[in-house]
Protein backbone atom coordinates (compact mmCIF):
# COMPACT_ATOMS: atom_id res chain seq x y z
CA UNK A 1 0.00 0.00 0.00
CA UNK A 2 1.45 3.10 -1.30
CA UNK A 3 1.07 6.56 1.32
CA UNK A 4 -1.15 8.10 -0.91
CA UNK A 5 -3.71 5.30 -0.53
CA UNK A 6 -2.96 5.48 2.99
CA UNK A 7 -3.88 8.81 3.32
CA UNK A 8 -7.06 8.67 1.06
CA UNK A 9 -8.03 5.48 3.63
CA UNK A 10 -7.78 7.87 6.56
CA UNK A 11 -9.60 11.08 5.27
CA UNK A 12 -12.50 8.63 3.97
CA UNK A 13 -12.40 7.28 7.31
CA UNK A 14 -12.49 10.31 9.21
CA UNK A 15 -15.67 11.43 7.21
CA UNK A 16 -17.34 8.19 7.27
CA UNK A 17 -19.05 8.65 10.64
CA UNK A 18 -21.05 11.84 10.33
CA UNK A 19 -21.47 10.74 6.28
CA UNK A 20 -23.38 7.48 6.90
CA UNK A 21 -24.86 8.94 9.88
CA UNK A 22 -26.55 11.41 7.37
CA UNK A 23 -27.45 8.99 4.86
CA UNK A 24 -28.89 6.81 7.49
CA UNK A 25 -31.04 9.92 8.41
CA UNK A 26 -32.50 10.72 4.58
CA UNK A 27 -33.11 7.31 3.92
CA UNK A 28 -35.67 6.99 6.99
CA UNK A 29 -37.42 10.10 6.47
CA UNK A 30 -37.85 9.67 2.85
CA UNK A 31 -37.77 5.71 2.14
CA UNK A 32 -40.05 3.96 4.90
CA UNK A 33 -39.06 0.46 5.24
CA UNK A 34 -40.98 -2.09 3.33
CA UNK A 35 -44.36 -2.90 5.30
CA UNK A 36 -44.12 -5.69 6.97
CA UNK A 37 -46.87 -8.66 6.42
CA UNK A 38 -48.66 -7.19 10.05
CA UNK A 39 -49.13 -4.00 8.71
CA UNK A 40 -50.48 -4.88 5.23
CA UNK A 41 -52.69 -6.83 7.16
CA UNK A 42 -53.85 -4.44 9.31
CA UNK A 43 -54.20 -1.99 7.01
CA UNK A 44 -56.22 -4.29 5.00
CA UNK A 45 -58.71 -4.94 7.70
CA UNK A 46 -59.25 -1.72 8.10
CA UNK A 47 -59.74 -0.46 3.91
CA UNK A 48 -62.17 -3.73 4.28
CA UNK A 49 -64.03 -2.86 6.83
CA UNK A 50 -64.49 0.80 5.97
CA UNK A 51 -65.53 -0.34 2.65
CA UNK A 52 -67.67 -3.52 3.55
CA UNK A 53 -69.99 -0.88 5.57
CA UNK A 54 -71.38 0.36 2.48
CA UNK A 55 -71.43 -3.10 1.25
CA UNK A 56 -73.64 -4.30 3.63
CA UNK A 57 -76.40 -1.55 3.24
CA UNK A 58 -77.45 -3.90 0.13
CA UNK A 59 -79.39 -2.42 -2.85
CA UNK A 60 -81.05 0.95 -1.55
CA UNK A 61 -84.65 0.73 -2.99
CA UNK A 62 -84.30 3.51 -5.80
CA UNK A 63 -81.60 1.56 -7.50
CA UNK A 64 -84.61 -1.58 -7.40
CA UNK A 65 -87.08 1.06 -8.96
CA UNK A 66 -84.53 2.28 -11.21
CA UNK A 67 -83.70 -1.18 -12.46
CA UNK A 68 -87.68 -1.89 -13.47
CA UNK A 69 -87.61 1.52 -14.88
CA UNK A 70 -85.10 1.15 -17.49
CA UNK A 71 -86.09 -2.39 -18.50
CA UNK A 72 -89.65 -1.01 -19.38
CA UNK A 73 -88.42 2.06 -21.07
CA UNK A 74 -85.45 -0.86 -22.85
CA UNK A 75 -88.58 -2.61 -24.05
CA UNK A 76 -90.63 -0.06 -24.93
CA UNK A 77 -87.98 1.31 -27.03
CA UNK A 78 -87.67 -2.25 -28.58
CA UNK A 79 -91.14 -2.97 -29.62
CA UNK B 1 -86.35 -7.40 -25.47
CA UNK B 2 -86.40 -7.18 -21.75
CA UNK B 3 -83.27 -7.41 -20.26
CA UNK B 4 -81.90 -10.80 -19.22
CA UNK B 5 -82.68 -12.31 -15.69
CA UNK B 6 -79.44 -13.19 -15.46
CA UNK B 7 -78.34 -9.89 -16.62
CA UNK B 8 -80.39 -7.86 -14.18
CA UNK B 9 -79.49 -9.77 -10.68
CA UNK B 10 -75.14 -9.46 -11.94
CA UNK B 11 -76.20 -6.06 -11.85
CA UNK B 12 -78.06 -5.77 -8.60
CA UNK B 13 -75.59 -7.83 -7.20
CA UNK B 14 -72.99 -5.87 -7.93
CA UNK B 15 -74.53 -2.62 -6.93
CA UNK B 16 -73.70 -2.48 -2.92
CA UNK B 17 -70.02 -2.69 -3.92
CA UNK B 18 -70.30 -0.42 -6.09
CA UNK B 19 -71.66 2.37 -4.11
CA UNK B 20 -68.62 1.69 -1.44
CA UNK B 21 -66.42 2.42 -4.59
CA UNK B 22 -68.50 5.38 -6.02
CA UNK B 23 -67.90 6.75 -2.07
CA UNK B 24 -64.79 6.57 -2.14
CA UNK B 25 -64.02 8.46 -5.38
CA UNK B 26 -66.11 11.36 -4.45
CA UNK B 27 -66.34 11.31 -0.56
CA UNK B 28 -69.88 12.23 -0.65
CA UNK B 29 -72.70 9.79 -0.37
CA UNK B 30 -75.35 11.70 -2.15
CA UNK B 31 -73.04 11.94 -4.73
CA UNK B 32 -71.64 8.85 -5.04
CA UNK B 33 -75.66 7.41 -5.50
CA UNK B 34 -76.10 9.95 -8.86
CA UNK B 35 -72.79 8.10 -9.98
CA UNK B 36 -73.99 4.92 -9.48
CA UNK B 37 -77.52 5.87 -10.98
CA UNK B 38 -75.49 7.84 -14.47
CA UNK B 39 -73.54 4.04 -14.60
CA UNK B 40 -76.75 2.05 -14.77
CA UNK B 41 -78.92 4.19 -16.78
CA UNK B 42 -75.54 3.89 -19.05
CA UNK B 43 -74.82 0.22 -18.98
CA UNK B 44 -78.33 -0.50 -19.58
CA UNK B 45 -77.94 1.97 -22.53
CA UNK B 46 -75.47 -0.11 -23.80
CA UNK B 47 -76.03 -3.34 -22.26
CA UNK B 48 -75.70 -4.77 -26.15
CA UNK B 49 -71.86 -4.51 -25.85
CA UNK B 50 -71.24 -6.26 -22.63
CA UNK B 51 -70.22 -10.12 -23.27
CA UNK B 52 -72.35 -12.47 -21.48
CA UNK B 53 -69.88 -14.87 -19.39
CA UNK B 54 -67.50 -11.73 -18.68
CA UNK B 55 -67.19 -9.97 -15.52
CA UNK B 56 -69.99 -8.24 -15.09
CA UNK B 57 -68.75 -6.17 -12.07
CA UNK B 58 -65.44 -4.51 -13.80
CA UNK B 59 -67.38 -3.93 -16.42
CA UNK B 60 -69.53 -1.31 -14.69
CA UNK B 61 -66.43 -0.26 -12.17
CA UNK B 62 -65.27 1.11 -15.61
CA UNK B 63 -68.08 2.48 -16.71
CA UNK B 64 -68.82 4.31 -12.86
CA UNK B 65 -64.95 4.88 -13.05
CA UNK B 66 -64.88 7.02 -16.58
CA UNK B 67 -68.01 8.88 -15.70
CA UNK B 68 -66.74 9.83 -12.54
CA UNK B 69 -63.20 11.08 -14.69
CA UNK B 70 -65.16 13.02 -17.37
CA UNK B 71 -67.44 14.75 -14.59
CA UNK B 72 -64.38 15.48 -12.11
CA UNK B 73 -62.50 16.63 -15.15
CA UNK B 74 -65.50 19.02 -15.81
CA UNK B 75 -65.69 19.80 -12.04
CA UNK B 76 -62.05 20.77 -11.84
CA UNK B 77 -61.90 23.98 -13.48
CA UNK B 78 -64.85 24.82 -10.95
CA UNK B 79 -63.14 23.33 -7.90
CA UNK B 80 -59.89 24.35 -7.92
CA UNK B 81 -58.49 21.69 -5.23
CA UNK B 82 -60.44 18.55 -6.14
CA UNK B 83 -58.26 16.58 -3.42
CA UNK B 84 -58.77 19.48 -0.82
CA UNK B 85 -62.42 19.48 -1.64
CA UNK B 86 -62.82 15.90 -0.87
CA UNK B 87 -61.34 15.73 2.18
CA UNK B 88 -63.74 18.90 3.06
CA UNK B 89 -66.72 17.04 2.06
CA UNK B 90 -65.46 13.84 4.60
CA UNK B 91 -65.34 16.59 6.82
CA UNK B 92 -68.55 18.05 7.00
CA UNK B 93 -70.41 15.08 6.33
CA UNK B 94 -68.98 12.16 8.79
CA UNK B 95 -71.94 10.90 9.95
CA UNK B 96 -72.53 10.27 6.54
CA UNK B 97 -69.96 7.24 6.39
CA UNK B 98 -71.85 5.00 8.87
CA UNK B 99 -69.54 4.19 12.30
CA UNK B 100 -67.08 6.78 13.99
CA UNK B 101 -64.50 4.55 14.54
CA UNK B 102 -63.70 4.30 10.84
CA UNK B 103 -62.94 8.15 10.78
CA UNK B 104 -59.62 8.37 11.20
CA UNK B 105 -58.91 5.79 9.01
CA UNK B 106 -61.12 7.32 6.27
CA UNK B 107 -59.51 10.51 7.05
CA UNK B 108 -56.14 9.16 6.47
CA UNK B 109 -57.61 7.40 3.06
CA UNK B 110 -58.83 11.23 2.04
CA UNK B 111 -55.12 12.34 1.53
CA UNK B 112 -54.16 9.83 -0.57
CA UNK B 113 -53.37 11.00 -4.28
CA UNK B 114 -57.03 9.93 -6.04
CA UNK B 115 -55.07 7.56 -8.51
CA UNK B 116 -53.65 5.50 -5.42
CA UNK B 117 -56.63 5.88 -3.41
CA UNK B 118 -58.71 3.78 -6.39
CA UNK B 119 -56.36 1.54 -7.34
CA UNK B 120 -55.73 0.38 -3.35
CA UNK B 121 -59.53 0.03 -3.30
CA UNK B 122 -60.08 -1.93 -6.22
CA UNK B 123 -57.36 -4.93 -5.08
CA UNK B 124 -57.94 -4.54 -1.50
CA UNK B 125 -61.11 -4.06 -0.76
CA UNK B 126 -63.61 -4.58 -3.96
CA UNK B 127 -61.37 -7.78 -4.43
CA UNK B 128 -60.11 -7.46 -8.03
CA UNK B 129 -57.19 -8.78 -9.25
CA UNK B 130 -54.28 -6.63 -10.17
CA UNK B 131 -55.17 -7.05 -14.08
CA UNK B 132 -58.36 -6.40 -13.42
CA UNK B 133 -57.86 -2.89 -11.71
CA UNK B 134 -55.14 -2.35 -14.70
CA UNK B 135 -58.28 -2.92 -17.20
CA UNK B 136 -60.71 -0.72 -15.04
CA UNK B 137 -58.06 1.96 -14.83
CA UNK B 138 -56.83 1.73 -18.88
CA UNK B 139 -52.83 1.56 -17.09
CA UNK B 140 -50.33 -1.10 -16.81
CA UNK B 141 -50.48 -3.88 -14.45
CA UNK B 142 -47.19 -2.54 -13.08
CA UNK B 143 -48.79 0.89 -12.65
CA UNK B 144 -51.27 -0.32 -10.59
CA UNK B 145 -48.87 -2.17 -8.31
CA UNK B 146 -46.88 0.54 -7.81
CA UNK B 147 -49.84 2.46 -7.05
CA UNK B 148 -50.68 -0.01 -4.31
CA UNK B 149 -47.83 -0.07 -2.61
CA UNK B 150 -47.11 3.63 -2.56
CA UNK B 151 -50.73 3.87 -1.22
CA UNK B 152 -50.11 1.61 1.50
CA UNK B 153 -46.96 3.09 2.54
CA UNK B 154 -48.45 6.50 2.92
CA UNK B 155 -51.55 5.03 5.06
CA UNK B 156 -49.10 3.34 7.19
CA UNK B 157 -47.22 6.26 7.61
CA UNK B 158 -50.48 8.68 8.39
CA UNK B 159 -51.66 6.48 10.48
CA UNK B 160 -48.59 5.43 12.37
CA UNK B 161 -48.59 1.64 12.00
CA UNK B 162 -45.82 -0.57 12.33
CA UNK B 163 -44.69 -4.32 12.80
CA UNK B 164 -45.35 -4.64 16.82
CA UNK B 165 -46.27 -1.53 18.80
CA UNK B 166 -47.54 1.56 17.39
CA UNK B 167 -44.52 4.01 18.40
CA UNK B 168 -42.02 5.17 20.59
CA UNK B 169 -40.30 1.57 21.59
CA UNK B 170 -40.25 0.44 17.86
CA UNK B 171 -38.98 3.59 16.92
CA UNK B 172 -35.89 3.76 19.01
CA UNK B 173 -35.19 -0.10 18.62
CA UNK B 174 -34.84 0.47 14.43
CA UNK B 175 -32.85 3.34 15.37
CA UNK B 176 -30.18 1.29 17.79
CA UNK B 177 -30.42 -1.71 15.37
CA UNK B 178 -30.02 1.08 12.08
CA UNK B 179 -27.09 2.25 14.27
CA UNK B 180 -25.61 -1.20 14.67
CA UNK B 181 -25.15 -2.75 11.24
Amino acid sequence: MTMTDNNRDKAVGQEKPMDSGAARNRKNDVKPAKLGREVQARLGQQLRAVYDDVVSQGVPDRFVDLLKQLDNKDNKDRS
Amino acid sequence: MPIDDAVRQQILDTIPSLRAFAISLCGNVDRADDLVQETMVRAIANIDSFQPGTNMSAWLFTILRNHFRSEYRKRRREVEDADGHYADSLKSQPEQHGHIEFREFRQALSQLPSDQREALILVGASGFSYEEAAHICDCAVGTIKSRVNRARNRLAEILHVRDGEDFGPDEQTRAVLAGSK
